[in-house]
């Protein structure tokens, strides 16, 4: 199908198919055994100009939106997508300072992201608190020209590897979900450390880590917005990134389908390629419709937030949602064409299906996006 | 075809004098004379002369007087003055060369005390060897080289100049081809002459190694031509043949260089060299990864063979380059190659396709590697190895 | 430092089939790409502008269509590009292509290094470099896999050999023509290709250029090609099929009186 893409976009498109095919293929199977974060690629992207395409060309990006992001998230996951969370972690970091960071802070700090040179990584969930944003327990209180950060936050993408990490923690516990704030902490920031990375099931060339605040000083500066915002901004934010998430899935989708629908054209059996029996033709025929319809929603939805509308949180879970569960669906039907051999690490979409996984579960699990999908459907009708 | 000193530009320095292979200048009022009667229009003096003061004019391009030039030189080459094979392989093609043309071969050979190494290029079929010796010359440097090269040349005037395709023949024989204005074939694969018209027929691939190509150089001479390593049998080596060293003076201005060898470094390897191996067991895609061409190199050992590779298996990073066959590695003509994993791509094909025997294990019944293999095996070379290094073990007694 | 980037648009012979009917090529489809061995003297060349300064011009002579691998080479990083384009250069061998690019060059002028790759991977000659430095009467290096030093007057490069490779030394201007150890060829940035599609590429004609006609293209060229064939296929051997066991022993078979001989 023919999404119209700008000449710019065809360019970052193609570009970033060359980096998969020549720089991320190759590694993908021996990063996701020996879970190996990919520095090298990462290092690719940079001197690509990739790590900026929907950063403000004023911040040395290349001036993209969403739609942009979206398009390097799905080329790169057609590779791996643990590899390509480097970059969509990143940017998932960098959208609180995106959407409501003042000149300073993006001066600070977008610059470094743009050109590749520090990563980011966005702190909200916590070992109780994961699609439950108000049970947060990190708090924040204010120190004269600082905040004391404690607490820990779980599960973070990019957490351990990034320079640049935006947390949410509540200023004020006792206003619930309207205590929170966000604030930009830097890596080195004294009394900020580590977990230990977590083993994963997939995205495993992606680190995960638990964040240790223990009496963490953040200046005020580095408050985004004002207090009390911080969960309005972290709802805007997941807004924004659910597109993103939904092209790493289309992206992981997209390349098991290839993978299968090549096998499905070597793989010979009863003195016929297995393409030629109907059975394995409707599959391919179910999973490339379903992926088409994926594209068209997560392009649809990006482009709506590139245009400005307001309300974009039913889309935006819309494409999130369904790109994952497609991605899912995929992934086990290529691993179903290939057989025993599809079972085997030896071919790749066994992985495929390991890190198909974890997109219908992160940024909000599938039936979270059910519940703001149908909240937002009745809130709509009402009259 | 004219030639003629401007005197305006002519300062008299007498370089052109001394580089005229054919003592065709004189100087006169300190001005250049040419002397029309011996001067046959080579070049040299145009070439030497730093002052644009000699115009030579060549019409259509065309070398005068082509039925002057007569025999067939091999360029002989030496490093540490041990003549290479490649050498010997291109004597037993010029003496066939020679048959048919009814001429003679001779060899040319540059270096330092390399005099006395020179018996066995007559005893494997030189008519005559050219020997030019000089500290300049000991090891190979593309300017003196080519200069001097080009002097014997235009003095003695060959309608074949043959050159290994190795680093230093395409080095070399480049420069000389454009200084003596004249045609050039890298590659050939195969050299004959044409019945009728007594040119050189130079058979190359070309596109790939996808498809052949005949090449002549019908108005230029010497016709000149590169072959590769082990493309063909080395000459015969007969004792009784009979032959001339004839030992070249060239003016000393021929030998300078701008560029200046300061070190050679020689990379030693344990294994043997592909090029020179008379068995070969070869792996590609189909290893899978590096650790599997231990069972390669099992079966190598087994039969005093090398290890080779695939181009792909070397773009993989799972062998060095020095082990690629194929059209951008090495060409090889072993006794036997043993292709393991090996689909067969054209490039692969036109590096191997000249062993005695080929043999093929594949999975893939349709694979390229097939249509050139003598024996083919249709099987998992995992299982397949093993068992045939057990086997030659056994077979052969080690 | 200026640097002079001889390349050549090529077919990619990795994908030319060979039609098994009619025993031709098929050339339907097949890509138009930089010769892959020229993608390292480009980068050659942009790795030695940033290194030293100065700019890295990229050279071809094509059909108007290598504009495209001009392009490309300044994605990657060159500054210039100059397309030397003209009927009259038709059917050049590489005698004459050597001339010809030889004298766009005297038109450019201001070099220090001119880079080939080794070799074009559909003639695979590997003369038009040395060709070019012979016509300039520059000294040249082949086969270099890496360039050490480099000042206004000299450089020191590693040059490959058979059993390994040397260091030498040349007076500067010279040209080197490059292996594929050199270096890894950059993926074109973003804005690479941006400032690409925009360039202007200056494109010369045999007239533009001060040239003897007799020099150019068929006219200029001694050598012809008289003839051009398919190889042969080989007669098909003998295939074993079955199990591992059985088919070792018929191969062991098949060879051992070879091997004993």
């Amino acid at each position: 199908m023919d999404y119209l893409l700008t000449e710019e976009q065809v360019m970052i498109r193609d570009l970033c198919r060359e980096i998969t095919e020549e720089k991320i293929k190759p590694v993908a199977a021996e990063y996701d055994e020996k879970e190996i974060f990919p520095w090298d690629i990462v290092k690719v992207l940079a001197d690509s100009d990739i790590c900026g395409v929907y950063i403000d060309e004023k911040y040395g990006g290349m001036g993209g939106g969403m739609m942009e992001l979206c398009i390097v998230a799905e080329e790169l996951s057609r590779g791996c997508a643990g590899i390509a969370l480097a970059f969509a972690g990143t940017a998932l970091g960098a959208e609180p300072i995106l959407i409501a960071g003042n000149d300073d802070q993006k001066e600070r700090y977008l610059p470094d992201i743009a050109s590749g040179k520090k990563l980011a990584a966005y702190g909200i969930t916590e070992p109780a608190a994961g699609s439950d944003v108000a049970g947060m327990q990190t708090t924040a209180k204010k120190d004269g020209d600082h905040y004391i950060l404690n607490g820990t936050k779980h599960f973070i993408t990019n957490g351990g590897d990034a320079e640049i990490y935006t947390i949410v923690a509540m200023t004020n516990k006792a206003k619930g979900a309207r205590g929170a704030s966000i604030f930009i902490v830097d890596k080195d920031t004294p009394g900020f450390t580590f977990g230990k990375k977590e083993e994963k099931l997939g995205i495993r060339a992606s680190s995960t880590r638990e964040l240790i605040f223990t009496d963490c000083k953040v200046p005020k500066e580095n408050l985004i917005g004002r207090e009390g915002q911080g969960f309005l901004l972290a709802m805007r934010t997941f807004d924004q990134s659910r597109p993103g998430i939904g092209a790493q899935a289309l992206g992981i989708a997209q390349g098991a389908f290839e993978a299968a629908l090549k096998y499905s054209q070597e793989r010979k059996q009863f003195g016929k390629s297995i393409s030629s029996f109907q059975g394995i033709q409707f599959m391919l025929a179910d999973m490339a419709t379903e992926i088409e319809a994926a594209r068209a929603l997560i392009y649809a939805s990006a482009r709506q937030i590139d245009a400005g509308v307001k309300s974009i949180t039913k889309e935006s879970s819309m494409a999130k949602m369904y790109a994952s569960d497609v991605a899912m669906k995929v992934t086990v039907d290529a691993v179903q064409i290939f057989g025993g051999y599809g079972y085997c690490k030896e071919y790749p979409v066994e992985k495929y299906m390991r890190d198909a996984k974890i997109t219908q579960i992160y940024e909000g699990t599938n039936q979270i996006q059910r519940n703001i999908i149908a909240l937002e459907l009745i809130k709509q009708s009402k009259i | 075809m004219s030639i003629k000193v401007i005197n305006d530009k002519c300062t008299g320095c007498t370089l052109c004098v001394k580089v005229c292979p054919f003592a065709a200048i004189e100087m006169s009022s300190k001005k250049a004379v040419i002397d029309l009667d011996k001067c046959t229009l080579c070049g040299a003096c145009v070439d030497s002369c730093k002052f644009d003061a000699i115009e030579l004019k060549r019409d259509s391009g065309k070398t005068p007087n082509l039925e002057e030039y007569k025999g067939i030189w091999v360029f002989g080459e030496q490093k540490k003055g041990v003549i290479q094979s490649i050498s010997y392989e291109l004597l037993g093609k010029a003496q066939e060369l020679a048959k048919k043309l009814k001429t003679e071969v001779c060899c040319v050979v540059l270096g330092h005390n390399i005099k006395n190494n020179l018996q066995e290029l007559i005893h494997r079929g030189a008519n005559k060897v050219y020997v030019v010796d000089s500290p300049e010359l000991e090891n190979f440097l593309d300017e003196p080289y080519t200069n001097v090269l080009v002097n014997l040349l235009r003095k003695h005037r060959p309608e074949i100049f043959l050159c290994g395709a190795t680093f230093m023949g395409r080095s070399l024989i480049s420069r000389v081809a454009v200084k003596l204005h004249t045609g050039l074939t890298a590659d050939c694969t195969g050299l004959d002459i044409d019945e009728k018209e007594k040119f050189l027929l130079q058979t190359r691939p070309a596109f790939g190694g996808n498809i052949m190509a005949t090449i002549l150089s019908k108005n230029h001479r010497p016709q000149m031509a590169t072959v590769r390593h082990k493309v063909f049998k080395e000459a015969e080596i007969d004792t009784s043949r009979k032959g001339e060293v004839i030992v070249e003076e060239v003016p000393k201005t021929l030998l300078a260089s701008r560029t200046k060898i300061l070190d050679i470094v020689e990379e030693v390897t344990s294994t043997i060299n592909i090029a020179e191996a008379n068995i070969i067991v070869s792996g590609g895609r189909g290893m899978k990864s590096p650790e599997n061409f231990e069972i390669i190199e099992e079966l190598a050992k087994v039969l005093g063979g090398a290890v080779g590779s695939s181009r792909a298996a070397v773009d993989a990073g799972w062998m060095p380059y020095s082990h690629q066959v194929g059209q951008t590695g090495k060409t090889v003509c072993p006794k036997i190659y043993i292709a393991c994993g090996i689909s067969g791509q054209i490039q692969h094909l036109v590096g191997m396709q000249s062993a005695d025997i080929i043999i093929a294990i594949n999975q893939d019944s349709s694979a390229p590697i097939f249509t050139v293999a003598n024996y083919g095996i249709v099987g998992d070379l995992f299982k397949v190895v093993p068992l045939l290094t057990a086997k030659f073990k056994k077979a052969l007694n080690k | 430092m200026n640097i002079i980037v001889c390349i050549k648009q090529v077919p990619d012979t990795t994908q030319v089939r060979i039609d098994p009917e009619t025993n031709t090529l098929i050339r339907e489809g097949v890509e138009s790409i930089i010769n892959p061995f020229d993608t390292y003297a480009i980068e050659e060349g942009v790795r030695l502008k940033e290194k030293f300064g100065g700019k890295t011009v990229v050279l071809t002579m094509g059909p108007p269509q290598a504009e495209a691998a001009l392009r490309e080479a300044i994605s990657m990083g060159c500054d210039e590009a100059y397309l030397v384009s003209d009927r009259a250069f038709a059917g050049s061998d590489t005698l004459a292509t050597g001339y010809t690019l030889a004298k766009a060059i005297q038109k450019i002028k201001n070099f220090d290094i001119i880079l080939c790759g080794k070799q074009a991977s559909d003639g695979d000659t590997a003369q038009v470099g040395p060709g070019i430095a012979t016509q300039l009467d520059i000294p040249q290096v082949t086969y270099v896999k890496k360039i050490e030093e480099a000042d206004e007057k000299s450089a020191q490069v590693e040059r490959m050999t058979e059993e390994g490779f040397e260091i030498v030394k040349t007076s500067l201007p010279c040209l080197f023509t490059v292996v594929k150890e050199i270096n890894e060829p950059r993926i074109p940035s973003l804005k690479g290709r941006m400032k690409a599609k925009k360039a202007e590429i200056v494109s010369w004609k045999a007239i533009d250029l001060d040239i003897d006609e007799a020099r150019l293209g068929l006219t200029g060229s001694p050598t012809w090609v008289s003839k051009i064939f398919t190889p042969p296929p080989r007669p098909r051997g003998e295939v074993f099929e079955g199990e591992p066991e059985d088919v070792a022993t018929k191969l062991v078979e098949a060879l051992k009186d070879r091997l004993n001989s």
